[in-house]
């Protein structure tokens, strides 16, 4: 643990202040303490980049941007100091092995068993019983039971009955990273299914006997409709030039009873530099309505977000109003096809819109089918082409739904937050590696704890207090996606840049008001119970003081009750709100603002890092 | 009361006296007459428990010092009339610096008035002169918050307009904002519209057409410049001095603002009734020009300009930000809007206070305010989160915190069931909280009441 004093944090997107105090370095954190003791933790897995800016009269600049989005400017007095911490944290943010990440050395003080029993929370094979699998259709294939046929997929995968292991074995030869084609998702009312594969290894013109079979089997075990689509989410052009490299998509003359489709959703490459642009434009100190809008326009990153709402919209349609079995891919099958398949099934199934349900889905369609989070979260000092904000993508996507649906969710915006921190957090052992095989080896069910269980725990604060459970499972969400509904998620972006989010959260009043309203039906309950007993209790002292009155004029044991207490009647709702008018110097309203606030103490809160604002 | 989505013939009659509101008879019973509901007089009253600098002068009786200002205005105690009148020769319109806003906290001010007549020579008047020192308290300072840019402003000399020279009012410092004007902003609104009534744009088109709009720019100008009224009298402890070219567009947008930011009276719905009587309709924004035609319609006319429709987006991204602090909901400024352009009441009718009078509204026609404070109109309208919030409200103005107002443009390509359903359920948990303490404090009463009685019974 090494420290440095007198090190500024900049307040420097509010106004031209600074909040002057102690940096620590601790094994797993950066930690700054101002001078009225406001803590500010930054994990180290959470830095993304760490830069040193060019010397200043007041010290050396330092800027930390960090995986979820917080930016910190950091002014250390001497320079040898701030290269000693960006060394440091060079190192200490960028891990070479698995095993030197937060997870293996988090203890949050639980025994072996209650380990094991958070690991057993989200249980997939429960999941699939649910949505009615195993069934006369399909049944759990043990092809995979060793990771032979392929790796990246969990030991447990669901397939039509008809396909026989000949079939999966030849048709597994045919896909890129032998990801043949399995269920997703089953909807048992419709009897039609999700499934998901990557591209066909058909280059111009190759075949697979086998690849078909699987595919007419998954078509036969919808017993309503024969004709299955397959949705390719890539852009057409993409898909097309893969086939030089002997890679490609179905040819419909080839598959008896397809219809093929293109999305369009681009790849892991474009959305990183789509959220790059979209960050730094965000960045940008002094910000213009026009350059914002812009910048949002340019970044490209709503047309992305859209392109994946439309692509799941037209998973649900399929099922629901032609009653089709749909099969996705795009070029792994591990990006756009896990985005699409539980984006769709988000959709039509109203339990993944619980909080459990939730965890499930991320469970079986992004962990156990092989999402790399590792490679896509840039765990480890990896290749930083791989990293991606796939899963980024889809919690926005999930977001834009609950704006569109304020009740169709159990859950509110600070789960989605909360899950995002984790994913890059390195402290769960969830997330990390790229899939199960991978997680196995490296024992993280023994070593490191499962998030879900801590979320749980805390599940009130991540409940969505208008939430309406309706009793029907398949009531389909048919979000809008004119592009005017698709705003940009400041919550997520902005998240601690507090000075940029409303001053008084309705959210927060209304989630302390529900909590609130239970703890009055149970005072309700306590106070009529008790004046019931008091009543039963007046006309039976009636009676024995006419019986008794002669022999025992006075009860003693009902002296207690003199002592009567006035109690305060409950407080309206003061202790719920809190009432801010925040400062005009978080705001620069004009040019004057400087001299304005000469006297004027900093205001900004230091809790939530540097706020960016601007005029 | 629905607006005309394609307004023809109809929506620009000639004759004001031919308009609805004079044919117009209210099926209701009106408790009170919102013609009368906010008289200068009572405005005043407010202030002068709290200052006897100021005071009401009558010297407009007639609409003859100013056309544009009402009858009744507050001005500095020490200057009399006849100074008045001569400063109104010196001022745009004759819109001498009237009192806007009394900050009660420490007695700094926000007047207003129409731009000086310096012209291109530097003319001078040491009336007017005389008149903005004397707002200021010993020792202190002022702003002169002119909402045109310095260019706007310097070319304004050549046509007999101007601004005030530092040299000859020292003890003021002036900045200058710009806050965009007339055609400018109905060409924001029509594209604006445009762009939201196609729902077929693709998401780059959308958001390039929001962009080139420019709505949203002169929502950030305005707000900003209301932040720096508010600032420089509740954190300088200085006050200011607002005008434009008239002194009825920006200005009053921006002395409004500044008073929903610094004043939680404005928050209220009486209060921002009043708002809007004294800082729009009796201080002359020319509503009759302005709001001529729908706001949805999108051919030109000259003096059209949704002015007091920035105001409400605003107030709206206001609210927003502090949905607690407002005791109206975004409904109300939805309804003000509507009967802003088309109404069966007579309130918006006229350019002025004299048009007003000559029309005979208040006898000939109903004022929106009856209908609007009955009892069951106001439940509509009510926040139901209100809770008094007696600090300074300070808005973000990053454009990352100011939305599309919704709830205006996206209105009628939106379905907003869901949203609908959301907030009723909202309303639903506030009304249950409310019933549930009701409750509790019942049951808490009886049994303190049994519990005494049991006391009595074994005293004795």
């Amino acid at each position: 643990l090494t420290h440095i004093q007198n090190t500024e944090l900049e307040t420097y997107f509010t106004s031209n202040k600074s909040l002057t105090g102690t940096l620590y370095l601790t094994a797993t954190h950066l930690l700054f303490i101002d001078s009225h003791q406001k803590e500010t933790w930054i994990l180290h897995h959470h830095i993304a980049s760490v830069e040193k800016l060019a010397l200043t009269t007041s010290g050396c600049p330092l800027v930390i941007q960090c995986k979820n989005f917080r930016i910190v400017h950091f002014i250390v007095p001497r320079e040898r100091d701030c290269h000693d911490i960006y060394n440091s944290l060079l190192q200490l943010s960028k891990q070479a092995k698995y095993e030197d990440l937060y997870a293996f050395s988090y203890n949050p003080k639980q025994n072996d068993s209650e380990r094991l029993q958070g690991w057993q929370l989200i249980d997939l094979a429960e999941e699939y019983k649910r949505m009615g699998v195993p069934n006369s259709h399909w049944e759990l294939s043990d092809a995979n039971r060793e990771y032979k046929i392929c790796e990246t997929y969990p030991r447990e995968l669901y397939v039509p009955w008809t396909a026989s292991k000949p079939i999966i074995v030849g048709s597994s030869k045919f896909r890129s990273k032998g990801r043949f084609p399995v269920l997703s998702y089953y909807h048992q009312d419709k009897k039609a299914a999700i499934c998901r594969c990557s591209q066909p290894l058909s280059g111009f013109s190759a075949r697979c006997m086998e690849d078909e079979h699987l595919l007419q089997a998954i078509s036969k075990a919808n017993p309503v409709n024969r004709y299955m689509y397959v949705v390719d989410t890539r852009p057409k052009l993409n898909a097309m030039a893969n086939r030089a490299a002997g890679k490609g998509y179905e040819n419909e003359d080839n598959y008896s009873s397809i219809r093929f489709q293109f999305v369009g959703i681009e790849n892991i490459h474009v959305m990183r530099s789509s959220l790059q642009k979209l960050l730094e434009v965000n960045g940008t100190k002094g910000l213009s309505v026009s350059d914002f809008y812009s910048g949002l326009e340019s970044s490209g990153w709503l047309r992305h977000i859209k392109a994946i709402m439309d692509a799941a919209i037209f998973l649900a349609k399929a099922i629901m109003v032609e009653n089709a079995s749909v099969l996705v891919h795009c070029s792994d099958g591990w990006d756009r096809t896990s985005q699409v398949c539980s984006l769709g099934s988000l959709l039509l199934d109203s339990y993944y819109r619980t909080i459990k349900g939730f965890m499930v889905l991320i469970e079986k369609d992004w962990i156990s089918f092989g999402h790399k989070f590792s490679e896509r979260c840039g765990h480890l000092d990896g290749d930083p082409k791989e990293v991606s904000p796939v899963f980024t993508q889809f919690l926005e996507c999930v977001w834009h739904l609950t704006e569109q649906f304020p009740q169709a969710f159990e859950f509110n915006e600070a789960f989605l937050l909360q899950i995002h921190e984790h994913i890059h957090s390195c402290q769960f052992g969830n997330f990390l590696g790229n899939c199960q095989k991978e997680r196995e080896e490296l024992k993280l069910k023994e070593k490191t704890y499962s998030l879900w269980p801590f979320i749980l725990e805390d599940q009130k604060k991540y409940l969505n207090p208008l939430y309406s459970s309706k009793s029907h499972r398949f009531i389909v969400l048919e979000p809008n996606t004119v592009s005017f509904n698709f705003k940009f998620w400041r919550n997520m972006y902005h998240q601690f840049d507090r000075t940029l989010h409303p001053r008084q959260s309705v959210f927060n009043i209304i989630m302390n008001m529900n909590e609130q309203n239970k703890q009055l039906e149970k005072d309700i309950k306590d106070l009529e119970s008790k004046i019931k007993q008091r009543k039963n209790k007046q006309t039976d002292d009636i009676l024995t003081k006419e019986l008794l009155h002669s022999v025992h004029p006075e009860s003693p044991t009902l002296k207690t009750s003199l002592c009567f207490k006035e109690q305060t009647l409950l407080p309206v709702n003061d202790s719920l709100r809190t009432i801010e008018g925040s400062s005009p110097a978080d705001n620069r309203y004009s040019e004057y603002a400087e001299e304005f606030s000469k006297s004027e103490p900093a205001v900004v809160s230091l809790e939530y890092g540097v706020a960016r604002m601007t005029c | 009361k629905e607006i005309c989505l394609n307004p023809g013939a109809l929506s620009t009659l000639d004759s004001i006296t031919l308009m609805y509101p004079f044919f117009y008879r209210p099926m209701f019973e009106v408790i009170e007459d919102g013609w009368h509901s906010f008289l200068p007089e009572q405005e005043f009253e407010l202030y002068s428990s709290a200052t006897s600098e100021w005071r009401l002068s009558y010297v407009n009786k007639e609409f003859a010092v100013c056309p544009s200002y009402p009858p009744i205005v507050i001005v500095p105690k020490s200057i009399d009339d006849e100074a008045l009148r001569k400063v109104a020769t010196f001022r745009h319109g004759g819109r001498f610096p009237v009192l806007s806003y009394y900050h009660q906290k420490n007695g700094m001010v926000i007047m207003r008035s129409g731009q000086p007549l310096t012209g291109t020579n530097g003319r001078r008047c040491k009336e007017d002169e005389k008149l903005i020192n004397a707002t200021l308290r010993v020792g202190k300072r002022g702003y002169v918050i002119d909402t045109r840019s310095l260019n706007v402003a310097q070319q304004a000399r050549a046509k007999g307009g101007g601004f005030e020279q530092e040299a000859h009012y020292p003890q003021w410092r002036r900045i200058h904002k710009s806050i965009e004007r007339y055609h400018i902003l109905q060409e924001s609104l029509i594209k604006l519209v445009e762009a939201c009534n196609d729902q077929t744009h693709n998401m780059d088109r959308w958001l390039s057409k929001l962009e080139a709009s420019n709505w949203l720019t002169h929502i950030k100008e305005i707000l900003t410049t209301a932040c720096l009224a508010a600032q420089c009298i509740d954190r300088e402890g200085a006050s200011v001095l607002i005008h434009g070219t008239e002194g009825t567009d920006s200005t009053l947008q921006v002395t409004s603002l500044a008073q929903i930011i610094l004043e939680p009276r404005s928050r209220t719905i009486r209060g921002f009734e009043a708002l809007i009587e004294r800082e729009w309709l009796q201080a002359g924004h020319p509503f009759q020009q302005r709001c001529a035609q729908s706001a949805y319609c999108n051919t030109k006319q000259k003096w059209e300009a949704p002015v007091f429709l920035l105001f409400l987006d605003c107030v709206w991204q206001i609210l927003r930000q502090f949905p607690c602090s407002f005791e109206f909901n975004e409904n109300f400024l939805i309804m003000l809007f509507e009967h802003a352009y088309a109404s069966q009441f007579g309130t918006f009718l006229g350019n002025s206070e004299s048009e007003r009078c000559k029309l005979k509204l208040q006898q000939k026609t109903m004022s929106l305010w009856s209908w609007v404070n009955q009892p069951s109109e106001l439940s509509k309208y009510t926040n139901p989160l209100f809770e008094a919030n007696n600090l300074v409200i300070w808005p973000s103005v990053a454009p990352q915190s100011l939305p599309l107002w919704e709830g205006i443009f996206l209105r009628w390509n939106r379905c907003s069931k869901y949203l609908d359903e959301a907030y009723e359920e909202m309303v639903n948990i506030i009304e249950y909280n409310k019933e549930l303490q009701a409750k509790v404090n019942i049951l808490r009463r009886q049994l303190a009441e049994l519990e005494t009685e049991d006391g009595m019974q074994e005293s004795p």
